[in-house]
This record gives C-alpha cells, structure tokens and sequence, in this order.
C-alpha cells in the first residue's frame, strides 16, 4: 500500500459573500490557514461568478504564493446559455487545475489531470477507475457516502495515481434544483432574484412548522441545517485511505477551524481535545456526523454508538 | 413522419408490475420500463418490480405485441456492492431486453466494456442537463438515448436536440420531483436510506400521520413534520421537497420547494414532438393497473390524433394528477426557476 500525506483542504466558498469579503477571506487563508489545497470558483449559480471574477487573480496567486495548491471548482448544474459559457470557460483555460462538478466540465477536462468534485458522484470502484483512466488525479466523495463503502473504494485506488477526498466540517451539499429556492423565499425568480441570496452568508435556514431547524437554503442548493463534524473519524478515515479532508467555509474562523483539523492530522492534538475546540467556535447550528455511520444524517453519533449500530 | 411535419414519438410507459406491464402494452405502449426487485432501480418499493423470471416472461409479452422493454438500473451502487448492479446488466444482456436505463458511470462503463451490443440509455438519474455533459456520456459509452431532466423548457430541449448525437427522451406526466435526480440525498439525510443507493425516496415504513384533538393531520418523515392540512384538506404524501416550512421571510410556513403538484404536459405535445423528442416519458411505476390504463391509453389516443392532424382530447388527465394539481413545471418558461 502507498503511504500518501495527509492534509487538510478548503472546498470552495458555496455562499455568496460580499466580492470583497470573499478576496480577505481567501487572503487570510493563504497567510494562516494550515492547508494544502484551496477550491475557489463559483459551483452554485452562473448569476454570481461575475461578482467574484474581478478578484480570482490576485487570490490565486496570493494562494500560490502561499504555497497552496489552487484548483478552480466548476458549477455544478449546467443548463443555461450562462451556465455552459461558465463552465466552458473555467475548464478551458490551461492555466488551473479544475475541479469537474458536471458531466460537461469532464467533456472538456478528459484527457489532461483534473480534479472530480463531490457533485459528480462517485460511489463505487468502477466509477472511480474509470475517471482515472480520464484524468482524475483526486476525487471527493459523495456527501452521503458511509464508511463502508468509503474504505471499499479508497482500498481499490490504492494502486492507482489518484487521492481520496472527503468533506468532514461544514453544511453538507444534499440535493441542487434548476430553481432558485432563495428567490422563490422572496417572491421572486431566479432570473429576477437581485441577488437576495446574499444576505445570509451561511444560507437561509428552514424550519418545519412545528419550528425545528431542518435545512439550509443556498440559492438552488439545499444543505443540510447541522453542520458536519468528522473530527473524531479523521484517525479512522485516514486508516481508510483518504488522505484529504476537505473544509467547507463559513463565517466562522475557518483558519482555527483548519488549525485544529491540522493539529490532529499532526498529532498535535488528540480527537478529544480538538472536539472541544470545534464546540468554542460557537457554529450556527449543532454538528452531525449520521451519514458517515450509514444513519440519518442530521444525527450525531459518538464513534462508540455509530459502531455498535445504534 | 406525418403530414404536418411530426416524427412519431415513442410512447415509454411505466410497469411496476407484470400486471402493470401487460395492462400498459394493451393500452398502446410503445416501450415499457421496469426494474428489478433490489436496489438497482430508483423506485425500490415493497411489493414493486420483477424478479429474472417474471422479467423474462414480460420480456415476451412485449415482444409478441411489438413493444420494447426498457430496465432500470439506474441507480448508484456503492463501492463493495458492485455485483448486485454488474448481475442487473448480466440478466439484461442474456435476456435480450431493448436497453438497460444507467445512471452510474461505473455501471455505464460495466454495461459498454462488457456487452458492447447492448442499447443503453442514460437515465436521467445521471443528471445530464446540457449538450456537453450528454455529448460525454454518448463518447464514453455509446449511449443511445438520453433522458432530460425534468428542468429544461421546450425552446432549451429544441436548441439541445440540435447540439447532440443522440435520442432524447422527456418526461411528460407523473410525479415530478424538484430536486435535480441523482442529486438529492434529502431522504438519506432525514431516514438514513439513499435515494441514490437504496433506489427510494420518501420510504413509507418512515412515513408517519398524525392527527390532533382538531382534526389537523399533521405529516411527517423520520422526526421531521412535512406538511399539516385542516380537517377536510386532502393531504399529500410526505415527501421534503414538496412540503411546507417556515423561514425568515415566511415565517408562518410556505411550499419552500413546491407545491404538491403533478408534471402534466399534454398541453404541449405538439411542440415537445416539433422539438425533436424521440420518445414520451409518463412517470409511475408506483401507480396502479387503473392509472396506468388510462393515462397510457389518453396518451396514445393523443399522440395518434396529432400525428393525424386533429386535436387531441386531454382534459380527463388532470382527474389522475397528485392532489388534482398539475403544473408544466420548467417546460413552459424560465418564471418557474
């Protein structure tokens, strides 16, 4: 079996920040953030890209120069005119290393090494396999997928030049619509949407109507309320073959929040004491970890539970 | 082609049932579609689907009245539990039936390496919404038919139609989901079984009523209410994205989603046929012999009557749709985005 380093990774910015917000944002992270890797790009709404471009330079090279790895992430629903000009765009330019989210961005990445993004569900070996055979030197996983078939999977890459990704802090991706569920919570559409979306910087919470958090709404993505915790599955995920762990921001200190992932993957810190600092960065909602013990995933399980099939 | 410039389109119609199946050739199906008892197939539903033998046998009743079958194996196999999915394609290739519907680009890549003679048709699990994600899935696999998503408007479907190398197929009646297919783990995230894995939405053995002192039904899934009605109201099956929830601008609670609303497009067959759409989906495998009877049958009574240039007679459909609510979804226009 190959030895791969482990690190921590920053998925892409699924909210739409103020463009200026979102530029210091990246710029603290590459001074301070303790990862190897950093996603930018809009994955969520082709509406929005333009308000970041102005800033996609001057944030990949400060990451660069950081020495951090820059991979632009691609939409992830194409169905537009804008869409697929977006997308065409981002997996066109040589210069980056792309992230595929859409069967369209892997038409134009096949055949050059590339990334493959969570939204491109990969379940299984043969689904893996095939992808490398295309280019992909790292793949994330699906958000749902439980640790059985996790290891299942990193096990038959072992050999292969490639590296298994997954989530394991944040609000977790759990379906994408061609509607916009932010406009349509204003009474408007997503063409008429004025960018209302950018109000809530972690995405508009759902309540059921007996008033009990249930979801996040982020323009056409819905996420899920809780936010994902794998801290105390990172030793067992590492044991699995994944060697990435991906963070997915929010407004809360992303840079203590990849320090202490960091710290655990340096033994600098045990999955205990780490837990106890992921609780003192005060999230919007509560952390679950259901999906990766195969249960609900807005539940949280302690690893005893999740292991005893309770 | 008929006179009046329409390609005969195919009409591809549910069976969830060797009953269901026959009951839908005999109504005027063109194609029918089914799948397996397991997994393999996104409607997994207690007391639905074929085993190898029925398959078989059905697979004959088709044939002998001209019409295709079509098996689903659509859904995604996680790693580790390949071979239940690899066996699906086996059975479908020895038995010779028409296609194999894929939505998993390992069991796309399976199907192609292994029995190259075998017709796939990307099922629309696999989410494949612009000409450059459908042109992949047609290099890489040679698929022969393409199933929309439930997203596009018809002016989009034409421009698309135009910019591929293959069929395609769209749905036209049934229930639509909002969520992108293939995309949606909201049933995994509130019950813990995967609509992507597991080949179920919205299982009932999680589904709950419960009605107070007032009459008021309240609907849930897992823990989480989906929807209350007042006594009298005809209450829908639970399902997330068609419930109602409360947020900061709504905060007496609203169809975050959408409203429990059934995909009904007869309005617009002429133009879906006039945008090069080779075949007519009706959603329903889950339904009854009855519906499936008469919307099949309303649906190839429409069909032949536009081919012969009359004006087909559809207004009898809505009585079938959820909640007798229908919708046009995103075929019409771009508002419903």
């Amino acid at each position: 079996m190959q030895e791969r380093a482990s690190s921590v990774t920053l998925g892409p910015v699924l909210f739409n920040w103020q463009p200026d917000t979102w530029r210091d944002f990246y710029f603290r992270i590459a001074d301070e953030a303790p990862v190897s890797a950093v996603y930018i790009g809009e994955t969520i709404c082709s509406k929005r890209a333009p308000l970041f471009e102005p800033h996609y330079e001057a944030v990949a090279e400060r990451l660069s120069s950081a020495g951090k790895t820059v991979v632009f992430s691609s939409l992830s629903e194409v169905v537009s005119r804008l869409d697929r000009k977006l997308a065409e765009q981002i997996c066109t330019a040589e210069k980056y290393l792309v992230e595929a989210n859409d069967g369209s961005a892997l038409l134009n990445l096949q055949g050059r090494p590339h990334h493959v993004g969570s939204q491109m569900n990969v379940y299984n070996e043969r689904a893996a396999a095939f992808l490398v055979g295309k280019g992909a030197k790292n793949i994330c996983l699906p958000a749902e997928m439980p640790a059985s078939a996790i290891a299942a999977l990193s096990q038959s890459v072992q050999d292969l030049n490639v590296t298994i990704e997954v989530q394991v802090f944040g609000r977790q991706s759990l379906a994408l619509s061609a509607r916009c569920y932010h406009a349509r919570a204003h009474g408007r559409t997503k063409d008429s949407c004025r960018f209302v979306c950018e109000i809530d910087p972690d995405g508009l919470e759902l309540r059921t109507l007996d008033g009990r958090p249930f979801l996040a709404i982020n323009g056409v993505q819905t996420l899920s309320y809780e936010y994902l915790n794998l801290i105390h599955e990172l030793p067992m995920l590492r044991n699995l073959g994944v060697s990435r762990f991906r963070l997915s921001p929010h407004s809360l200190d992303m840079v203590k929040v990849a320090s202490i992932f960091a710290g655990v993957i340096d033994e600098r810190l045990s999955t205990d004491e780490a837990a106890v600092h992921l609780e003192t960065l005060n999230p919007a909602a509560p952390y679950a970890n259901g999906f990766y013990y195969g249960k609900p995933g807005y539940s949280w399980h302690s690893r005893e539970q999740g292991q005893s099939g309770q | 082609m008929s006179d009046n410039g329409y390609t005969r389109p195919e009409l591809v119609c549910p069976a969830g049932t060797p009953a269901a199946l026959k009951t839908a050739v005999d109504a005027g199906a063109d194609a029918v579609y089914c799948g397996l008892q397991n997994a393999t197939n996104a409607r997994n539903f207690p007391g639905l689907n074929f085993t190898p033998a029925e398959l078989e046998q059905s697979l004959a009743y088709a044939h002998s009245r001209q019409a295709k079958l079509l098996l689903a194996v659509n859904t995604f196999p996680p790693a580790g539990q390949f071979d239940l999915w690899r066996d699906a394609v086996d059975l479908a290739a020895k038995l010779n039936v028409d296609a194999v519907i894929v939505g998993d680009i390992g069991v796309a890549d399976y199907a192609a390496q292994t029995y190259p003679n075998l017709r796939l048709h990307l099922s629309v699990q696999a989410g494949a919404s612009s000409p450059e994600a459908i042109r992949f899935y047609c290099q890489a696999f040679a698929v022969k038919r393409v199933v929309l998503p439930r997203i596009l408007t018809v002016a989009e479907i034409a421009e698309l139609h135009r910019e591929v190398p293959c069929e395609i197929e769209a749905f036209i009646f049934g229930n639509i989901g909002m969520m992108a297919e293939g995309r949606c783990s909201l049933t995994n995230y509130t019950t813990g079984v995967s609509t992507n894995m597991d080949g179920v939405c919205s299982p009932a053995a999680d589904v709950r009523y419960e009605e107070d002192e007032d009459r008021t039904l309240t609907t849930k899934l897992g823990p989480f209410v989906v929807d209350r009605f007042a006594c009298g109201e005809n209450a829908g099956y639970p399902t997330i994205c068609k419930g109602r929830y409360r947020c900061s601008s709504n905060p007496s609670g609203y169809y975050a989603f959408e409203e429990p609303v059934s995909l009904n497009l007869s309005a617009l067959l002429p133009d879906l046929m006039r945008a090069g759409v080779t075949a007519l989906k009706i959603e329903g495998r889950q339904r009854s012999r009855a519906y499936v009877k008469a919307v099949v049958s309303a649906f190839r009574k429409a069909v032949d009557d536009i081919m012969a240039g009359h004006e087909p007679a559809l207004a009898n459909l809505l009585a079938l749709t959820e909640g007798h609510r229908e919708t046009q979804g995103a075929f019409c226009s771009k508002a419903w985005r």
